[in-house]
């Protein structure tokens, strides 16, 4: 029985390991790394920032309230109103677009999709390598391309930010190992690997490729914080439930032990 | 602690004797409480009944909370559950708790069946509470099918669109049964609202009920425990068991450790760990249904995976090796096994019926015929087990390699389930499928050859 006992934990620990380190994995393009830090209000908030002013003209985040935004972000509301608010007059309206889904279709070819939930549909790091691999492609209809979503519909959005950068090619992941994105250099022609794919400076923008991978992470946090509002206090009622239930479980060991003093 | 009417106050005991002539309140206290005698024995696996029906309640509980705010409308409802999810005041932590609950249900009753094989629970006389038992599963399954389209994301639509279209392969009926339980051409507004109904009224009355006559039939019999021994076999004076407890207060006084320990699991994974790492909410069913957009991988839960990996694993090799095996078992029937002549012929006949379909059957066909036999396997268990002991502790060699087999084959077929088929995951299936089946077909041989080791009188116990 011992054995079986055994035999039963090490093949539910195998499946539930593999099963989640392969969901997690998902279907394997190269995607670099995403340091987030949920309890860091000023990088949240410049994620919000940078949402409402490049991403909230085209695409919806229809299950979000700007008031709820304000308040989990640490955001004032004349701050939000006055900054942040610039497709609805009320705080506690949801944010959509101003674009007609109609018109969004007939021009990209697609309409936008909302981006409540886009970090629990792709995962952050997706997002964070898709937001820097947009190059400049004559051939596609935008005169954008993607190198991880290759011939989305979406133009760079960001590009006065980031600049103008042109695809080399694809990188020798073996030979470069791992990628430390941030240790970018700053300087036009020199060259770049995001995902797989090494790129160009030509034009640079308002932001060095430092300064514009820390912005592009802090948008990647605000989407995986507007994805699930609920997880900057989940983990603290989580610990002090946990809490409980183990002093719970000890009290109801010393009392079992009491009951079953007289069972011989 | 039986209630005795001399032990209470005089105006309590007046109450209660007022209660007890018109409804049998001390009575059934006593009989199912006080003083139902269980085995003082009870190891680890003995928690999971409690917590099934603990499971039971938290999803009734949570689920009526979600209902309030819940739409089961095709244009509302995936907008409703975010709702729940960000607006309503610890919504998310309701949804969660149904939503990840709903697999700490099946983990609990995984291994509560678990703990049925290995202890011989299923065995006489408890034939009926195993049988009760193996409906409550079936039910439980479809109530968790049902309920995991009702978020309609993408993954819900899609996987009620692949499981129902399974009821095609019935011959004659089967694309008007399917249209039927549909209530339309595809999965749309029609069968989401009435899988809402069937998923908040008629299967959580199914269950309840279910679970009473579960309880009703295990009270006759009595309780199992990890010796497999009668523990009436071993009587006081009073008749009462030697070496048994009342299951009030001790054993519920127990339990209460393990509902205090599987808090800690569940609620550990409802705070820390909610996707359960994409397997327990799938990252698809985050963007809303579209029927337009089939996801790339389209999965059932991780409960319902080794059914789903046995399905896919039936293509026409499966079947070519079936018919081997058919033929074999017809060629061992005539030449070694010692049965009457009419029954040789009987199976005989049976084996070229079920010949003829293999070969001219459809593997999506078989593959649903597996599937559904998969499940009722479980029911025949009582049967096939011939070992002349009921526990592990005490069974033959044979048995233990044949479970440790059957519990491998379980888990990879589970884990095949979540991932795309390749050829070598299929084969893999393929085989896993074959030992699956080889554990109940093989089950009367290999329980009763071997050496049992002798049971004991009294259960084994050392008090703390």
């Amino acid at each position: 029985m011992k054995k079986l006992s055994v035999l039963l934990v090490t093949l539910i620990s195998t499946v539930v390991i593999g099963s989640s380190a392969f969901a997690a994995g998902g279907h394997g393009a190269a995607v670099d790394e995403v340091h987030m830090n949920m309890s860091d209000k000023a990088s949240l908030q410049n994620g919000a920032k940078l949402f409402v002013n490049y991403c909230l003209s085209c695409h919806s985040a229809e299950y979000s309230r700007y008031n709820r935004v304000a308040e989990d972000l640490d955001i004032p509301l004349w701050q939000l109103k006055e900054n942040l608010m610039f497709t609805t007059e009320k705080e506690g309206d949801l944010m959509k677009t101003t674009m007609p889904a109609e018109d969004a279709k007939k021009w990209f070819g697609v309409t936008p999709p909302d981006l409540s939930l886009v970090a629990r549909v792709r995962k952050p790091a997706w997002i964070y390598t898709y937001l820097r691999a947009f190059y400049q492609d004559e051939s596609s209809p935008s005169g954008w391309n993607n190198s991880l979503f290759e011939n989305v519909a979406m133009p760079h959005a960001l590009y006065e930010l980031q600049g103008v950068q042109r695809k080399v090619g694809k990188a020798d992941l073996e030979s470069h190992g791992p990628i430390d994105a941030h240790a970018a250099s700053d300087a036009v022609g020199e060259q770049r690997v995001v995902g797989d794919t090494v790129f160009e400076l030509q034009h640079p923008g308002k932001l060095s490729p430092a300064e514009f991978d820390k912005a592009m992470a802090d948008l990647t946090s605000f989407l995986s914080y507007m994805a699930e509002p609920a997880q900057l206090k989940r983990k603290t009622i989580g610990v002090y439930t946990i809490a409980f239930l183990i002093i719970l479980m000890l009290l109801c060991i010393v009392l079992k032990a009491e009951y079953w003093r007289d069972v011989h | 602690m039986a209630i005795h009417r001399h032990d209470n106050h005089k105006s309590a005991n007046a109450l209660m004797e007022w209660v007890d002539k018109r409804f049998p309140a001390t009575k059934v206290w006593n009989e199912h409480l006080a003083e139902y005698m269980a085995a003082k024995n009870f190891n680890f696996w003995y928690f999971f009944g409690s917590l099934a029906i603990l499971m039971l309640v938290v999803q009734i509980a949570t689920g009526i909370f979600l209902t309030m705010h819940y739409k089961p409308d095709a244009e509302l409802a995936f907008a409703s559950v975010e709702y729940i999810m960000r607006d309503v005041p610890f919504g998310w932590l309701v949804r969660y708790l149904h939503a990840i609950g709903a697999s700490m249900f099946f983990v609990v009753i995984y291994l509560h069946m678990f703990r049925g094989v290995i202890y011989g629970s299923h065995r006489e006389p408890r034939e009926l509470v195993w049988l009760i038992g193996c409906v409550i599963f079936v039910a439980l399954m479809a109530e968790a099918f049902m309920g995991y389209l009702l978020p309609w994301g993408n993954m819900s639509y899609w996987g009620a669109q692949v499981i129902l279209s399974l009821f095609d392969v019935i011959p004659f009926v089967g694309p008007a049964l399917t249209e039927w339980i549909r209530g339309d051409f595809v999965i749309s507004d029609a069968t989401l609202n009435r899988f809402f109904a069937f998923h908040v009224i008629l299967l959580p009355l199914i269950l309840v009920a279910l679970v009473f006559l579960h309880l009703v039939a295990l009270h006759q019999v009595g309780s199992n425990n990890p010796d497999g021994i009668d523990i009436y076999d071993n009587v006081d004076d009073d008749g009462k068991p030697l070496d048994g407890v009342a299951f009030f207060p001790y054993i519920v006084i127990k339990d209460l450790i393990g509902v205090a320990a599987f808090l800690i699991v569940y609620l550990g994974v409802v705070f820390f760990w909610p996707d359960g790492g994409g397997v327990l909410l799938e990252k698809d069913n985050f963007a809303p249904a579209n029927p337009l957009q089939t996801p790339p991988d389209i999965v059932p839960l991780w409960y319902f995976t080794p059914y789903y990996s046995i399905l896919r694993a039936s293509t026409t090799s499966l079947l070519f090796a079936l018919q081997i095996i058919t033929g074999v078992i017809v060629l061992w029937l005539w030449l070694r096994a010692k049965i009457s002549l009419i029954a040789k012929v009987a199976f005989t006949g049976l084996a070229v019926c079920v010949f003829a379909g293999l070969v001219f059957g459809s593997g999506k066909a078989w593959g649903v015929i597996l599937m559904a036999a998969a499940i009722v396997c479980f029911f025949l268990l009582p049967w096939l087990d011939r070992s002349p002991v009921l526990s592990v502790r005490y069974r033959s060699l044979p048995f233990k390699i044949a479970l440790a087999f059957f519990l491998v084959a379980f888990f990879i077929l589970g884990y095949l389930g979540m991932n795309a088929p390749t050829p070598g995951k299929t084969l893999l299936a393929q085989i896993c499928t074959v030992v699956y089946f080889a554990f109940f077909a093989l089950m009367p041989w290999f329980t009763s050859i071997g050496k049992t080791k002798p049971e004991p009188t009294r259960v084994t116990y050392e008090a703390h």
